[in-house]
């Protein structure tokens, strides 16, 4: 019985505080701006005596969260600038050592590679793997200079998807499994899709400094929000039967996911990281522009010069990298569907 | 001691069942409560007791909560009150762990849409229930090749669910169910994805397994038929609340309520009722105005079916006789039209 009211008491509270939060929040902002202005009026008399603040937007009707932005980043710089340092040498480190390895290889050594990748990963399909082959030697074909560029490009691409699974893959699978969580980082998603590259971009170069690293982060940022979402409704989707099915076997949470949820969301991750990919080489020609060399660069170097021929050469050999990692994302998911959809 | 007993479960679902909970217990009807308080009420005081070694057949139409009940013998679902006993123990008291480890002994389940894990081979999904035991893996695949065979899919054991027929793959979810030798066998709704010609073929096969395994099973089914030819005890529920409890004769010769008459009314009486139920009694049957020439003896469980030709045509007399060929009573045409006539 005391439970029982206890319980409609905690219902109550909880009731009026998402009914007050936000008026309470409201007000205090506005007091706050109001207080922080440095043109407000002498008094708030004055407000309700001369109505013409109602005619153009005040200036003390300002909420100071680019001071708050810009102090809260310079103590956070201060401080804990130096745990960035150590990622930013990792990063770059990495980075380096995958170009390194990559340029050292002859260049037929490394479209023999994207061959046999694509052909094992599509199932042995001979067209999807010549189609490949041929799209990866025009890279070079369209320009000798192109192919370190498209090295360098991958090089950073590759490191950034690989931060992507790590940081994608178990956040949505969080996701999938608590919808408190789910709630939560849906809107952060949209925010991370939708806020102008720049934006972060610029606190990137002043955390790691110009270059590649900053790139990584801003393609990490832009790039991570389909794999979650995908990873997400992957396993949200698999059939409730199926789940019921490991369940009433008593396969606990841990079976469950390794030996079903994740294996059954596998297309859809693909498909994810897929997705992930592709939104990644769109941001390699913004990249350029805070000095990451690569493919990117070149795109850039044609506008500035005018140079129009120049500019679309770089611009089709992206198109012919994303092609080379579409189908080698592609194909392994396809594969896998097909497996367990065989057409009927 | 009944093998599984199921004492005054309700079962609630929304926001806060146990709010609700009074309501119900007072009587409340299912839309009532659904319009008060925007619950639904799943189950409604359902007590039930199976024996060991049992057919029950839990029926009822899509929505009267067959589905939920089942779930809660092996607490896929959790109970808003009552308990559900199982050997004796009550299911609802095991915690997290003991309720896995009672799930892979006790018991396993056969679904309606088959709930066969698309990315595992026939020979994996039937050892499914062992791999979750963590019984190596050769000696699983030996177990699950014996259940393969018994259910006739020799041959199949490399393909994937996806390849095989309807039928087919719902063998391999009665083997997956039967592998890991359990006590009680759940089937929610397993044959009514079939169509009727492979439905009535894996009717028979399942009481040809259960006369070799004698399992406790627990069939949930919407169609009458099925019920009354797989039934030992067959459980009508309506609305969440349970209509009638009976023999497959009790529920067509005494149904409850008009729920129950609706269900039967349309039903071939001849393939349900024996020769036992319809028979008047040898002390009662006046024996005088029998003609001994045209008398013909018939087990006490033979179906009316196989006898109504014989006095239709003949004008004969049955005499029923018991195991021990000991005469037990008469059938004529008198009983016979009796229990033929659909009740009102």
């Amino acid at each position: 019985m005391w439970a029982l009211f206890l319980n409609t008491i905690i219902i109550m509270i909880r009731k009026l505080l998402t009914y007050f939060t936000f008026p309470i929040i409201f007000v205090w902002l506005l007091v706050v701006s109001y207080n922080s202005s440095k043109r407000k009026p002498d008094s708030v008399m004055e407000l309700l005596t001369d109505p013409s603040w109602l005619y153009d937007w005040p200036k003390w009707l300002d909420i100071p969260l680019m001071k708050w932005i810009n102090d809260g980043f310079k103590v956070f710089n201060e401080k804990y600038g130096i745990y960035f340092e150590v990622i930013n040498d990792f990063l770059l480190g990495a980075i380096l050592s995958l170009k390194k390895f990559l340029i050292v290889l002859p260049w037929p050594v490394v479209i023999a590679l994207v061959v046999a990748i694509v052909f094992f990963s599509s199932g042995r399909k001979l067209g999807t793997t010549i189609f490949v082959g041929i799209c990866t030697f025009f890279i070079g074909f369209l320009h000798p200079k192109f192919w370190d560029k498209a090295i360098e490009t991958t090089s950073i691409m590759i490191i950034g998807i690989l931060i992507c699974i790590i940081i994608g893959i178990p956040l949505g699978i969080a996701m999938a499994r608590n919808n408190k969580l789910r709630n939560a980082i849906l809107p952060v998603l949209d925010l991370m899709q939708t806020i102008p590259s720049f934006c972060y971009l610029i606190p990137g170069i002043m955390l790691f400094g110009l270059g590649a690293v900053p790139a990584i982060i801003a393609t990490v940022i832009y790039a991570v929000p389909p794999l979650v979402r995908l990873t997400d409704l992957g396993i949200t989707l698999v059939d409730t039967e199926v789940i019921e099915a490991a369940e009433a076997f008593g396969a606990s949470k841990r079976q469950k996911l390794l030996g079903v949820q994740l294996p059954l969301a596998l297309p859809n991750i693909m498909q994810g990281i897929n997705q992930c990919t592709m939104m990644a080489l769109a941001m390699v020609v913004i990249a350029s522009m805070i000095g990451t060399r690569g493919l990117g660069d070149e795109v850039l170097l044609g506008l500035q010069q005018l140079n129009v021929g120049k500019a679309t050469e770089a611009g089709l050999a992206i198109v012919l990298l994303a092609i080379v990692l579409d189908r080698i994302t592609q194909a392994y998911g396809k594969k896998i569907q097909d497996r367990n959809q065989p057409p009927k | 001691m009944s093998k599984i007993e199921i004492n005054n479960i309700y079962k609630i679902f929304g926001p806060n069942p146990q709010q609700v909970m009074p309501m119900v217990k007072d009587g409340a009807s299912k839309e009532q409560v659904m319009e008060e308080t925007g619950h639904t009420v799943g189950l409604d005081n359902v007590s039930l007791s199976i024996e060991e070694g049992e057919i029950f057949v839990c029926m009822g139409l899509s929505g009267s909560g067959k589905s939920t009940l089942i779930r809660h013998i092996n607490r896929l679902i959790d109970p808003t009150a009552g308990e559900v006993l199982v050997n004796n123990v009550d299911v609802c008291s095991l915690d997290e762990k003991e309720i896995l480890e009672f799930r892979k002994k006790t018991m396993s389940m056969v679904f309606q849409r088959f709930g066969l894990f698309p990315h595992k081979t026939i020979i994996e999904n039937v050892a499914y229930g062992l791999e979750i035991q963590e019984v190596p893996e050769d000696q699983r695949h030996e177990i699950a090749q014996g259940q393969i065979k018994a259910v006739g899919l020799e041959g199949f054991e490399h393909q994937y669910p996806a390849q095989l027929s309807g039928g087919m793959q719902q063998r391999v979810g009665l083997a997956r169910a039967l592998a890991t030798n359990p006590e009680i066998l759940l089937m929610d709704e397993a044959f009514s994805a079939l169509d009727p010609l492979i439905r009535s073929e894996m009717q028979n096969q399942l009481v040809e397994l259960q006369a070799k395994l004698k399992k406790t099973i627990v069939f949930i089914t919407h169609d009458l038929d099925e019920s009354l030819k797989l039934g030992d005890h067959i459980g009508i529920l309506n609305g969440g609340r349970l209509v009638q409890v009976g023999k497959p004769e009790d529920i067509i010769l005494n149904p409850a309520d008009d729920y129950v008459k609706a269900f039967v009314k349309d039903v071939n009486r001849s393939k349900v009722l024996r020769a036992r139920t319809i028979m008047t009694k040898l002390d009662k049957f006046d024996k005088s105005s029998v003609n001994p020439s045209s008398t013909y003896k018939y087990d006490e469980d033979t179906y009316i079916e196989d006898i109504v030709p014989k006095v239709l045509k003949d004008r004969s007399t049955i005499e029923v006789i018991d195991k021990e060929g000991m005469t037990t009573g008469f059938i004529t045409s008198d009983e016979l039209s009796v229990a033929l006539t659909k009740t009102k």
